[in-house]
């Protein structure tokens, strides 16, 4: 047994998907004769996520990416490999199980749609047999960190996609999970409440010392919280480190912006241009070679102002499925 | 640091508690689309009136009576199936359809409380509302069409106990029916038949006594006449004590039954889930 809180091997799910032509023939057909597919959501992915970590977990749309979280959290049943969380294999979604985590995906309700959400929590604190008192200090902590104290008042179906992803939040953590699946908690919110979100995630993490993996199409949400990331695309495993190491090994390269006093000239003798803004140059140039471009524009180039940087999280990400794809 | 979990409340006393919770989120519910309930039990009220209305005309052209029922004892009859009727609502396997296709279960799965146990709370306390509203229409009902009671404690006892019996054997049947969703996404045809049946072998289509010798021999065989015609005739009929502990002595088999037909199809059903939607 692992001592991991998440620990899968050679996990795969494999869904059968029927299948048809367009058209009036091909329903006629299906009814004789169903078609069906093999899709391999998750394909043989493997890694270990330590107790207290917070790991980004990253992928293209269709990548496995929730269908691993559905795995992890008891939802769906492995078709073949291991799964453990917190020691327990999910799929037998013991009680002891299922109070000890919590998944929460951005575009579900899981509230009582016509009522306020303090319902919603009274009913889950029966559920998860939370103490009263228990209950009642985690609830009122949880609603002033995020900041919903109005809200909880009114109706769900009453409030912005923001505001009821917060409720859902506070919903989801009364009984205070040791391991939380977050899948595209900022999906659709604006910058503001998509950062309130981020710092709470922060915040729990550090005040309950809870493992958290997280999926999110937004970059700053992984960059501000994530040390580790995990890239999968088709179901397989494409990366598993530091994210600063995921660019250090995709992309050989780092962007130089430079503002010149005279114009921009013809910069293509040191890298490759890939923007001009009037006298602002940003070009990209392999990483051993970034001290003596740097050097070579200083000394021969007007040079107003210099900035040397990674490639943006977002140019890797891609970098990576391009590759993957290429393979 | 890990976290601690929370303590637990003890098994039995939350196990109370969390019906009670969804029984009361039940009621407010229900409140909260007060005007849309009782339209939905004004409509339910019309199934029984336009039974007792055809039975009661059939009854007076017959001399006074129909199969040895009279008008009143008809009316006795569908003014307590009403009350049935409302009692005996449960979550339908439509229900379970729209709830497994659209991928609602995910959040019922995730907690640490089989989602049969919601389903069973939550109609439970939809009755109480249900009930209030009830009333006015069956003393309008009962003004109407003077119906014959002659009614024991004992019976009123029974009564009691048999129309929750009712509840319990229409949920578990309903329930394993709608988790042939898990199978086919489409329930509805299947459900269509077992409505079908219910109206023909469980007395609420007309008294049992009314319908030939076959189907009332064929109905000692199936649930469907423990959730409508026994809990009506608790009130309504001449039992003996023996028949009215025997009559719930046989409700607890069928609901016995329904739970193991319920537990051994969600055992294979569950690992069908995809979780779409959600």
């Amino acid at each position: 047994m692992s001592d991991s809180a998440v620990h899968i091997a050679e996990l795969r799910k494999v869904f059968d998907v029927p299948e048809r032509e367009a058209g009036l023939k091909a329903a006629t057909k299906s009814l004789v004769r169903r078609r069906k597919k093999e899709v391999r959501a998750v394909d043989g992915i493997s890694f270990d996520i330590a107790h207290g970590e917070i790991v980004g977990f990253l992928g293209p749309n269709g990548a496995g990416k929730t269908t691993t979280l559905k795995m992890l959290s008891g939802l769906l049943y492995v078709s073949s490999g291991e799964a453990r969380v917190l020691g327990h294999v999910p799929s037998k979604r013991e009680r002891d199980f299922l109070r000890r985590i919590s998944l929460v995906m951005g575009n579900r309700n899981q509230l009582q749609w016509d009522l306020p959400a303090l319902d919603s929590f009274e009913l889950n604190r029966s559920i998860y047999r939370i103490p009263r008192a228990d209950f009642l200090r985690t609830r009122d902590e949880l609603v002033e960190l995020l900041e919903v104290g109005d809200l909880v008042r009114t109706p769900v179906r009453q409030l912005s996609l923001g505001e009821r992803m917060k409720v859902e939040i506070v919903g989801s953590l009364l009984h205070q999970p040791q391991v939380l699946f977050l899948d595209e908690p900022t999906i659709g919110l604006d910058v503001t409440m998509q950062k309130r979100i981020r710092e709470f995630v922060a915040q729990y993490r550090q005040r309950h010392g809870a493992t958290v993996m997280l999926t999110s199409h937004y970059m700053a949400d992984v960059q501000a919280l994530c040390e580790r990331v995990i890239v999968i695309h088709h179901g397989r495993l494409l990366f598993d480190g530091n994210l600063a190491a995921l660019s250090n090994t995709v992309a050989a390269w780092k962007t130089i912006a430079v503002a010149l006093e005279n114009g921009a000239g013809d910069l293509s003798s040191y890298g490759e241009v890939i923007h001009r803004d009037g006298d602002l140059v940003t070009l990209r140039v392999p990483k051993a070679d970034t001290a003596r471009v740097t050097a070579r524009l200083l000394a021969e180039q007007a040079v107003l102002d210099l900035n040397v940087e990674d490639p943006p999280i977002e140019d890797v990400i891609e970098l990576v499925f391009a590759q993957e794809a290429h393979e | 640091m890990s976290s601690v979990p929370l303590a637990q409340v003890g098994r039995a006393r939350s196990f109370v508690d969390f019906y009670l919770t969804t029984m009361r989120t039940a009621v407010q519910q229900q409140f909260q689309y007060r005007a849309a309930t009782y339209m939905y039990l004004i409509g339910m009220v019309t199934e029984p009136v336009i039974y007792l209305v055809v039975w009661t005309t059939i009854a007076e052209d017959s001399g006074g009576s129909v199969g040895g029922l009279t008008p009143g004892e008809l009316a006795a009859y569908y003014i307590v199936w009403t009350f049935v009727r409302t009692m005996n609502i449960v979550f339908t396997p439509y229900g379970w359809e729209g709830r497994i296709r659209e991928g609602e279960l995910s959040g019922q799965l995730l907690r640490p409380l089989h989602p049969i146990h919601y389903d069973i709370a939550w109609f439970a306390g939809g009755k109480i509302p249900w009930v209030l509203f009830y009333l006015p229409i069956a003393v309008m009902l009962t003004l109407v069409f003077r119906p014959t009671f002659d009614v024991r404690p004992l019976e009123v006892v029974v009564f009691a106990v048999a129309i929750w019996g009712a509840y319990l054997i229409r949920t578990f049947n309903q329930s394993a029916l709608g988790l042939v969703t898990f199978w086919t996404t489409r329930v509805g045809a299947l459900f269509s038949l077992y409505i079908v049946l219910e109206l023909l072998f469980s007395g609420r289509l007309v008294p049992l006594t009314l319908m030939p010798d076959w189907v009332q021999a064929v109905a000692w065989f199936l649930p469907f006449q423990w959730t409508f015609y026994f809990p009506i005739q608790t009130l309504v009929g001449q039992y003996t004590n023996a028949e009215l502990l025997g009559g719930l002595a046989l409700q607890a088999f069928w609901t016995a039954v329904g739970i193991g037909l319920f537990s051994l199809v969600w055992r294979y059903a569950i690992r069908r889930y995809t979780a779409v939607g959600n």
